[in-house]
């Protein structure tokens, strides 16, 4: 597990909607089978940050290299081949409301190979399979439940076995036991597919269980105050602001101690 | 029932002692915090307020509300508060409501804008959103001329679907609407023809009415409220659930995949609309000269048929593609647009009824002046 070559670097990532700065000068490097939570304080930016990564909003300045390859200095053919091996799990699950389990996972298969009907319906029923959907192909996702909503996301998501996963706050609307399901869902993923998987969230005990890797986004000073293992900030950086953040508002030293 | 009293007396030259009494609720009538400030205008040289509660009855937060002003009145005469004489549970209220200072710039700012930057601002608004619908009609050609070459991307059972709700399931309420003005065209008519002798001529007019002008732009308007609505409420919908972010991360151009459908389909379906829409109206006027008038039905068909020209229909049915169009483009595009709320996606399917009957409205009257121009 320890191959530590970078897949992702943000650098001197500059992110504004107009002239309102969300967040300046981000600088930090995912490497391949991380599992990279980015986290921080609500409405600090996590979410638009991510939406940099995946191409859904371009940067103020600077660059996000997946690789060698400069994902928003590239033309746009070559970036929305590079969103192939790309699989995004968004916050509301986000599966087209129109079409069933089957179709939605079935869309970026059809969009991206050329397999026949019978090779997608083989791979549509593996990927549902994998997330716990066995059985649900013809289900729409307004007639399933949130959780299931989520792991359909995650099935749509893996569809083309991408070599990256983003997932955009995945526990928020779950109940605990179905929160800790879809962690050990994470990572069983990038055990077995040696996916690397970028989170954005705020729950604790996901960023103590899954992540090895992480940012941390200051919405007062408008930058990331650090990055690494997420155990280790909480056992070595100081910072008040951190150490905060995870330890849920008790400061380091408080009886929140284990 | 309010037994909430205070009275103050003066321990010393410096305190003032604030007694409070009874129960102070939020439903019952307490004193204002008015009479601590008369106190302390009556004897400038106190110095500190402290509290008594001894006699204090039931309260809830209607007394923090009290002491709140209290120690904002004192604070601007630099008089001390003490709080320690309340109850527990208001202290701790009270630390807690007072432990984040009041940020100042929290408030959005109301900065109230000038007559002419206000006009500005709405001026360069419009022109951004002139351009936003140029962008967008742009973006739906080029789409469109993907689709005849072959190379656009959707799903033709969606296609399918969006054919049927824009034909088929519209076909009740437009036999209704047209039908009832082909019968009020008819009634308004024959009323003046009569006074000629020439109740036969209704026919004519409502023919030549509904063919050319009337089915068009009723049909148009139905299905603005109907199609255009629906349209902008789904596209909006999607993209509050993060629907079209996800179509665009795959590649799948939205403007193919969710927009042109739903052109096609209106602008393929509301012609058909419109002709069906046209016979329903000829025979709501029939109903009214055969029923109320006597005229023979054959002579009303023949009347109907003498009068109305190829053209009339021409430039009725051309008249209702131009609508499907615009309908079609009004929705899709204030859905496309609508924010990430529930509120905007109801803004979006109003927005895309008004636009829809604005630029229908704005299209016949431009259509009838150049027909008129060139004599068709």
């Amino acid at each position: 597990m320890e191959k530590k070559e970078p897949y992702i670097s943000v650098v001197d990532l500059t992110m504004a909607y107009g002239d309102f700065v969300v967040m300046r000068d981000l600088n930090f490097t995912i490497n391949c089978g991380d599992i990279f939570i980015i986290m921080g304080g609500s409405g600090c930016g996590k979410s638009t940050l991510l939406r940099h990564m995946i191409g859904l909003k371009s940067p103020a300045k600077g660059d996000i290299l997946y690789g060698d390859f400069n994902f928003w200095k590239a033309a746009p053919a070559e970036r929305e081949q590079r969103m192939r091996s790309v699989g995004i799990l968004y916050q509301s699950g986000a599966l087209w409301s129109s079409m069933t389990l089957a179709e939605n996972v079935s869309l970026p298969l059809q969009q991206y190979t050329k397999l026949s009907k019978k090779k997608v319906r083989e791979q549509v029923s593996l990927k549902l399979a994998l997330v716990g959907l066995s059985g649900f192909e013809d289900f729409y996702p307004s007639e399933i439940s949130g959780g299931m909503c989520k792991r359909a996301g995650l099935a749509r998501a893996m569809a083309m076995d991408p070599e990256v996963l983003f997932f955009d706050e995945p526990s928020a609307g779950l109940d605990p036991v179905s929160a800790k399901r879809l962690d050990d869902l994470i990572l069983q993923v990038r055990d077995s597919f040696d996916t690397t998987v970028v989170v954005v969230t705020h729950e604790l005990a996901s960023i103590f269980a899954i992540g090895n890797n992480s940012v941390f986004l200051d919405p007062e000073s408008r930058t990331m105050i650090a990055s690494g293992d997420p155990n280790k900030l909480l056992a070595e950086n100081h910072d008040p602001r951190i150490q905060t953040f995870l330890r849920r508002g008790e400061a380091e030293g408080d009886a929140g101690d284990e | 029932m309010s037994d909430a009293a205070v009275y103050f007396s003066l321990t010393s030259d410096e305190i003032l002692s604030v007694h409070l009494k009874g129960t102070w609720q939020m439903e019952t009538d307490v004193p204002s915090a008015q009479s601590v400030m008369e106190q302390l205008k009556q004897h400038p040289s106190i110095k500190r307020i402290v509290f008594d509660a001894t006699a204090l009855g039931a309260w809830d937060s209607n007394i923090l509300i009290y002491f709140l002003e209290v120690s904002k009145a004192a604070a601007k005469l630099d008089v001390a508060v003490q709080k320690d004489g309340l109850p527990a549970g208001v202290r701790q209220l009270i630390d807690l409501a007072t432990a984040v200072p009041k940020k100042e710039d929290a408030k959005q700012s109301v900065s109230r804008e000038g007559f002419f930057a206000r006009v500005g601002s709405e001026v360069t608004d419009f022109a951004k959103s002139t351009g936003d619908l140029v962008t967008f009609i742009g973006a739906a050609f080029e789409a469109f001329v993907r689709m005849v070459t072959g190379r656009a991307r959707f799903r033709a059972s969606d296609m399918g679907l969006f054919l049927q709700e824009a034909g088929a399931q519209a076909v009740p309420i437009v036999s209704l609407i047209s039908f009832l003005i082909g019968l009020i065209l008819a009634f308004v008519g024959v009323l003046q023809l009569s006074m000629f002798g020439a109740e036969v001529y209704v026919a004519d007019l409502v023919g030549i009415a509904m063919v050319r002008e009337m089915g068009a732009i009723m049909t148009g308007i139905i299905m603005a409220g109907r199609t255009g609505a629906a349209y902008a409420a789904q596209l909006g919908t999607m993209q509050v659930n993060e629907e079209i972010d996800a179509l665009e991360t795959l590649a799948i151009p939205p403007m193919e995949f969710l927009v042109l459908p739903r052109m096609v389909a209106l602008a393929v379906m509301m012609p058909f609309l419109v002709l069906y829409a046209n016979l329903m109206g000829i025979l709501g006027g029939a109903l009214v000269a055969v029923g109320m008038y006597n005229i023979n039905i054959l002579v009303y068909l023949n009347r109907t048929k003498d009068a109305i020209g190829l053209n009339d229909l021409f430039i009725g049915l051309f008249m209702s593609l131009v609508f499907g169009i615009l309908v079609a483009l009004s929705g899709c595009l204030r859905g496309m647009q609508c924010g990430r709320s529930a509120s905007a996606v109801g803004d979006a399917a109003t927005s895309a009824v008004v636009t829809g009957i604005v630029a229908i409205i704005i299209a016949t009257a431009l259509i009838t002046v150049v027909c008129s121009v060139l004599g068709i």
